[in-house]
């Protein structure tokens, strides 16, 4: 059963277009992931999921009731997590909590009940009665996550859970997930980093521009890029464009800055074996080899190519990188075909 | 239960009444540990009037004992310097995450307005006793009798929840706790233009008709007719019609603004 379905949303804030057209859907119990840089339409989606914003066009529902004619239905069955931690400074930990319970009626006693057994859950029992503003950051999303499931939601959002944390508070906090996901709730989060979407989502949605880039399971994304990713440089353009019209069916980007072509690869000294020797037998020389992991450009670049008509991605990088704007991070063009 | 029940907990004038207590728990609960505001508004009308009594006071003439004519002008001073930490208070709430997590919970999120008026009213009873106490060491001598006494809070009360309502709106309004603090300076200023430290009969004719007819002068006039037997007048009437208007016009402003800034 999909407990959020969303068809056709859109968004403008005056003449700024920042969601255009989007569509949606998360099975219930899963854990979805919105992935996407800054600016891409992300908290603007969740803002409008979670009641706080209307759609200028579109339909939303959550379980089944429509964010716009039934706020206060969607509000029973969600929760949200911002981006900005909900918590006040001046209470306890326990003190946050208690006032969650007693807002949703829990009562006096099932209040604080309740609190224990969240601070418990979320490791935060020895820092309880301390006032929030001697928590570190990783505490305090902790804290406010835990703020989010006083009423046992069936569906919770969480707008960023990680941004801005050390590694290690990060680790405890995608446990702190997925500990959530095993115990059945829906899970929608947003994120900028690849590797949590990976790591925590059933699927992953990648928006840019309020624009659906492209959506799957991890696995079918990460198929759709290649595991690893070869950078072969060349010395001059024109072997870099003959290198790039024999591997542009296959999700190839070219940098013309850098001189660099990006191919997918399975990480393997099979496949860099057979990638020089096509070359060699091409008769084009490449000066350098590198090999890494994809990053969130590399997926994002290859999936953007892949969903539209033939050549229009191709165009639209062009536009942006011929002059010496190398330094922005989505710097890769398209590839020719 | 049909499906046309809510099952939610929002309805109801019960839950109602318990979402606002949790909220003015809470605020409560802030404003005693910001140590440095609660200080402030305590201290700062203390300073001003031994500034007034003992610095000024001897050379303005009031027709009686200056600090006997001075101590209800402080009590006013007071009220507008609460209501800006209410301002305050609920920009901070409008400007951070808060706001937010209410608004997605099944409750009225206006709870959180009526949590920081009501912990602002405190706040200002508080710093007003203070006041009192240390007027009459300073040599305040009222002669009121009960009533009188009662009619004088009753009256200072009603003010304080006006302001505390309008501050709440200005707050809610306002982009940041910054801004919020400089929309309710007037609240701190409008006093200096009443009959709170000098009578308006010394003032120039323009100023003199616009500090006889704002509200603090009637509410400073019947304050101090009722604790101290200066004669009151029309101002009987005028004050607690004042107090009353301004409640009313400060309270759905607040409701208005808040919504306004939390439509969707």
């Amino acid at each position: 059963m999909m407990i959020v379905e969303v068809t056709g949303l859109r968004k403008a804030f005056g003449s700024t277009v920042v969601l255009d057209g989007i569509d949606l859907g998360v099975a219930e119990g899963s854990v979805f992931a919105l992935l996407g840089p800054n600016g891409a339409g992300k908290t603007t989606t969740v803002r409008i999921l979670t009641t706080l914003s209307r759609p200028d066009a579109g339909r939303v529902t959550i379980a089944g009731h429509d964010v716009v004619r039934e706020p206060a239905r969607v509000r029973g069955v969600i929760s949200l997590t911002g981006q900005s931690a909900a918590v006040d400074d001046e209470q306890t930990g326990r003190e946050n909590l208690v006032m969650i319970g007693r807002l949703m009626h829990l009562g006096r006693p099932g209040a604080r009940r309740r609190a224990v057994e969240l601070l418990e859950r979320f490791d935060l029992v020895d820092a309880m009665d301390r006032r929030v503003k001697t928590y570190s950051g990783g505490m305090r999303r902790r804290l406010d996550l835990a703020m989010s499931l006083v009423a046992t939601p069936r569906l919770i959002f969480l707008d960023e859970p990680t941004t801005g944390l050390d590694p290690a508070s990060r680790t405890t906090m995608w446990e702190a997930i997925r500990e959530l996901a095993r115990t059945g709730t829906t899970i929608v989060l947003t994120t900028q980093y690849l590797e949590e979407a990976d790591r925590l989502a059933d699927r992953i949605m990648l928006i840019d521009g309020g624009k659906v880039a492209a959506s799957g399971t991890a696995d079918s994304l990460k198929a759709q890029v290649g595991g690893d990713r070869l950078d072969l440089g060349f010395d001059d353009d024109a072997d870099l464009a003959r290198a790039a019209g024999l591997y542009g069916g296959i999700g190839a980007l070219a940098d013309r800055h850098r001189l660099v072509l990006g191919i997918p690869s399975d990480g393997s000294a099979a496949h860099l074996h057979l990638v020089l020797d096509d070359l060699r037998a091409a008769g084009i020389p490449v000066a350098r080899v590198t090999s890494h992991r994809p990053t969130l450009d590399d997926v994002f670049m290859t999936l953007t190519q892949a969903h539209r008509p033939d050549g229009r991605a191709t165009t639209a990088a062009h536009a942006t990188t011929t002059d010496a704007d190398a330094i922005t991070p989505l710097h890769a063009e398209g590839t020719l075909k | 239960m049909s499906s046309t029940d809510l099952p939610m907990a929002h309805g109801g004038i019960g839950n109602a009444v318990s979402d606002s207590l949790t909220m003015i728990g809470r605020s409560i609960r802030l404003t005693r540990r910001q140590v440095d505001t609660l200080f402030m508004s305590i201290i700062l009308p203390l300073l001003m009037m031994a500034l007034f009594v003992y610095v000024f006071g001897g050379a303005i003439d009031s027709g009686t004992e200056y600090i006997n004519y001075v101590v209800p002008g402080i009590i006013l001073l007071c009220t507008g310097y609460g209501a800006s930490s209410t301002a305050m208070s609920v920009a901070d709430d409008m400007n951070s995450g808060m706001i937010d997590r209410l608004r997605s919970m099944p409750i009225r999120s206006s709870a959180v307005l009526t949590g920081h008026v009501v912990a602002s009213v405190t706040r200002n009873a508080l710093s007003t006793s203070i006041v009192i106490g240390a007027a009459v060491a300073m040599g305040f001598r009222p002669n009121a009798g009960l009533t009188d006494w009662l009619l004088a809070i009753g009256l200072v009360l009603l003010y304080v929840l006006a302001l505390s309502w309008l501050a709440a709106g200005l707050g809610a309004i306002a982009k940041s706790t910054e801004s919020a603090s400089t929309l309710s300076f007037f609240m701190l200023f409008i006093p200096y233009l009443s009959s709170a430290f000098v009578p308006t009969s010394t003032m120039p004719p323009v100023l003199r008709v616009v500090s006889e007819h704002q509200p603090i002068t009637p509410i400073i006039e019947t304050v101090r007719g009722l604790l101290t037997g200066t004669p009151i007048g029309d101002d009987g009437w005028i004050a607690p019609a004042w107090g009353a208007g301004l409640l009313v016009v400060s309270f759905t402003l607040a409701v208005r603004l808040f919504r306004r800034r939390t439509r969707r």
